[in-house]
């Protein structure tokens, strides 16, 4: 295959990746990494650096209309980031000496869990934790814009939330993606914020947590320009249409529709990294 | 329910259009524009670095056949921020695609020094003390 024909492919999947996971809010990175291994048989790693480029682009491209609107926490934020950077390290440091088999085999359970999350949606539990005193001291309360004025809200189980942002970071520098769906998860679930607020954090951080390993990367040179620019741009202009999007489509049937490209991708990835084809 | 009063993160300026007349160094509503400026301005940049840089390689190596199944990062010559520069300097389009590719990974990083600035002007130790901590890791990660 020619350069040119590679980045005009891989640009349009890319740009399909980003769209979709715009609109469906579960994040384009995780499929891109699957479709250059799979469909392009680029080599994980240089599928990883790609991922990891594209996944800062859309999340401060996000994140920079979130903060001017005041959704984002930029203290749980930072807080979280100590977190999320350390594990990043740590997971670019795991990344040198986890085979690359392995590393596809964990890529399609992270896969399967999103999919099964995107599917299952989100049920409130009933037990609601009391507030932690460590919120207060750290000053992580806070408010956020809705119609008539803002609305406050306290942060529950601080210390849970940051080990399992310690995991999303590992998680991220290892597969090259933003992990949006564990880094809602322990500010949904573990810490209790509000879905706006958890979101729109979540958006900020994953920025910061990629450029942590990205850095590591570039010096080992997984991050290929010629591999990286069709997918950047392509991730960023589908992010930035499915953004607009958002409004007038019918987020059912495009969430399902993702949900069955990431199940198929899933399945290739267990059955790359088992029989040893990465 | 009973909830705390209602404030954002810090209680210094619960909105923009409060406290107008007590002049205050960085309220949080400030640093959330320039944050957000500065995300937007990266992004930006970098595409249009990247864009220049895409075009110049698909113009001059288009045709060349594909080897991306092989990984050879080790003998890349663009593993460095300075290696990057002078590449992109003397004109090479994959240098100039790096060099975008750079400027969006410092984009995140310079957001952290921003922020670290913001809560260095409001005097909030424990703030600068994490936001100084995520910096420094950061430029482990970028410059080791």
């Amino acid at each position: 295959m020619s350069l040119a024909l590679f980045a005009l492919l891989v640009a349009a999947g890319s740009f399909g990746a980003g769209l979709l996971g715009a609109v469906t809010g579960l994040g384009g990175g995780i499929v891109v990494v699957p479709m250059l291994t799979v469909l392009f048989h680029v080599d994980i790693r240089y599928a990883i650096g790609a991922s990891l480029v594209s996944v800062i682009a859309t999340s401060s491209g996000a994140a920079s209309a979130y903060v001017r609107e005041g959704y984002t926490n930029v203290r749980i934020g930072i807080f979280l980031e100590v977190a999320t950077t350390v594990g990043a390290l740590v997971g670019a440091a795991l990344a040198h000496v986890v085979p690359t088999s392995a590393l596809a085999i964990l890529f399609g359970l992270v896969l399967l869990y999103s999919a099964y999350r995107s599917l299952r949606g989100d049920k409130a539990t009933a037990a609601v934790p009391p507030p932690d005193p460590l919120g207060e001291r750290l000053r992580l309360n806070g408010s956020y814009p809705e119609a008539p004025g803002r609305v406050p809200y306290v942060v529950h189980r601080v210390r849970l939330g940051f080990g399992v942002m310690l995991f999303a970071g590992i998680l991220s520098a290892l597969l090259g993606i933003g992990s949006g769906v564990v880094k809602v998860l322990a500010m949904d679930r573990a810490m209790r914020l509000p879905f706006k607020v958890s979101t729109t954090t979540s958006n900020f951080m994953i920025g910061v947590t990629a450029a942590a390993s990205a850095g590591v990367y570039l010096h080992r040179g997984y991050i290929d320009p010629s591999v990286a620019f069709p997918v950047m741009l392509g991730v960023l202009s589908g992010a930035v249409l499915g953004a607009r999007l958002l409004a007038v489509a019918d987020a059912v049937w495009l969430r399902r529709i993702f949900t069955a490209v990431v199940c198929v991708l899933a399945v290739e990835m267990l059955y790359k990294g088992l029989t040893g084809g990465v | 329910m009973t909830a705390p009063p209602p404030r954002r993160s810090t209680p210094s300026k619960p909105s923009p259009n409060a406290e107008v007349g007590r002049p205050r160094a960085w309220s949080d509503y400030d640093v959330e524009q320039v944050v957000g400026r500065l995300l937007q301005a990266g992004v930006i940049l970098a595409s249009i670095v990247v864009v220049v840089g895409g075009t110049l390689l698909l113009a001059r190596h288009g045709s060349e056949a594909t080897a991306f199944s092989v990984f050879r990062g080790d003998s890349s010559t663009l593993r460095s921020v300075s290696a990057t520069l002078r590449g992109a300097l003397h004109g090479d389009p994959r240098a100039i695609v790096q060099l975008g590719l750079v400027l969006l990974i410092a984009t995140p990083v310079a957001r952290v020094a921003l922020t670290l600035a913001a809560f260095a002007a409001q005097r909030d130790r424990m703030y600068v003390a994490m936001t100084g901590l995520v910096l420094a890791l950061l430029l482990i990660g970028l410059f080791s």
